[in-house]
């Protein structure tokens, strides 16, 4: 175990371990990238981080400045640890259909909410945000959605940390939100090992998140760069919850529910280079624990009952 | 060649109201062009010149059409076209 000044200087550096039980054969594995293992327990410990330091270095954040940010939980989670420890305040505007987990964390670390409807989804916080923004030109919008050190965290921090642990990589899958970690490693991958495949997994909701009045409300985030991707799954509610219980189950490993889909997609990408008798060694995200997702009933009865209490929340 | 097309809530107008409707052909583009034979509308809300407009995602059997050819993606008996408008995560 290494020694760090601080809790801040704990981000990254988390283990990738070997999934035996999992993988389909000796010659096509899976490896998690264990992201809980980050100070604040999700992925979004690193893109804050680096998204704070770079808004520091230009001097748009000081001491005493307040953060705004649109966000449906880790990533706030992560700012209110950093904002607290560095003297900021902190807005986050969350969809209301995020656990109470999510809520109650954020409150206990201080950070003040402000609720968006649930239809819409996380488009709705966005363009909530973004009214904030303009009624208050003092606060400090990072947004994690356009903000180029969110992927910058990835190709500068996870990518070289997976490419080390793993040189005979050939799939890297990761969930897509702000599309920062599968820009941000994809890039780093692509560079130094062409011909590795870029995999995202999204998440697909039930109807009330994709409730928008007009296509264009759409939102798609300005990091995005499809050139990075090699291929891209939508895994449902009833596929996430079922994966994640099986990570559980086989693995040891317990997981947020988006972490599910991640290996949905990532047993997916497998299975085809079994198929074809190829030799893979596939890395995929672990984003988050479990913990924050208990009062959802993501790990209790029936899959169909968990699924369906899992209807109209946003669960990555 | 029948496919199952799901569509989302925002595109249901061109449906009457239903959820997922039946349609044929063995790429995307002649799926649309199909839907729009039966379901008036719906294709201009899908197609911006000549390609998926910015905000609609479409996907076959779960897999993001745009990496598996855009609208000359290949479609066969019995897939499931999922049609969603693009919603943020994070």
């Amino acid at each position: 175990m290494a020694r760090y000044e601080s809790l801040l200087d704990a981000v990254g550096g988390t283990p990738l371990v070997g999934l035996p039980r999992l993988s389909p054969s000796k010659d096509v594995r899976l490896w998690a990238k264990l992201e809980d293992r980050n100070p604040t327990g999700s992925i979004k410990d690193r893109p804050v981080l680096m998204m704070i330091e770079e808004a520091e270095r230009s001097g748009r954040l000081s001491p005493g400045c307040t953060i705004l940010e649109p966000t449906s939980g880790n990533t706030g989670i992560a700012l209110a640890m950093a904002a607290k420890l560095k003297g900021y305040g902190l807005v986050c505007v969350m969809p209301e259909n995020t656990s109470t987990e999510r809520k109650q964390l954020l409150q206990a670390y201080g950070a003040r909410i402000v609720f968006s409807p649930a239809a819409g989804g996380s488009n709705q916080a966005v363009a909530r945000a973004k009214e904030l923004a303009e009624q208050h030109p003092d606060w400090v919008m990072l947004y994690q959605y356009g903000n180029p050190a969110n992927a910058g965290a990835h190709y500068h921090g996870t990518g070289p940390e997976i490419l080390k642990d793993l040189p005979s990589i050939t799939h890297f899958v990761a969930g897509l939100g702000t599309t920062g970690t599968l820009v941000g490693v994809g890039r780093y991958l692509r560079e130094q090992k062409p011909g590795v495949q870029i995999i995202a997994a999204e998440p697909r909701y039930g109807e009330l998140v994709y409730g928008l009045r007009n296509l264009d409300e759409g939102f798609v985030p300005e990091l995005y760069d499809a050139d990075v991707l090699t291929g891209r799954y939508s895994v449902g509610s009833y596929d996430a919850l079922r994966r994640t219980r099986q990570l559980l189950e086989v693995e040891g490993i317990f997981a947020g529910i988006s972490t599910g889909a991640i290996l949905h997609a990532a047993l997916a990408v497998a299975e085809k280079a079994v198929g074809r008798g190829e030799q893979a060694d596939v890395a995929f995200v672990v984003a988050d624990a479990g913990w924050k997702y208990l009062s959802t009933g993501a790990y209790a009865g029936t899959l169909d009952e968990a699924a369906e209490r899992l209807d109209g929340h946003l669960w990555a | 060649m029948a496919v199952t097309v799901s569509i989302p809530t925002i595109l249901r107008t061109h449906t009457g109201g239903k959820k997922s409707v039946e349609a044929a052909g063995t790429t995307l583009a002649q799926v649309i062009d199909d839907l729009e034979a039966n379901h008036g509308g719906l294709k201009a809300r899908l197609v911006k010149e000549g390609s998926l407009h910015r905000f609609v995602n479409v996907y076959v059997n779960d897999e993001d059409v745009r990496f598996a050819g855009g609208l000359e993606a290949s479609v066969k008996d019995g897939d499931t076209v999922t049609i969603l408008p693009a919603v943020a995560g994070g």
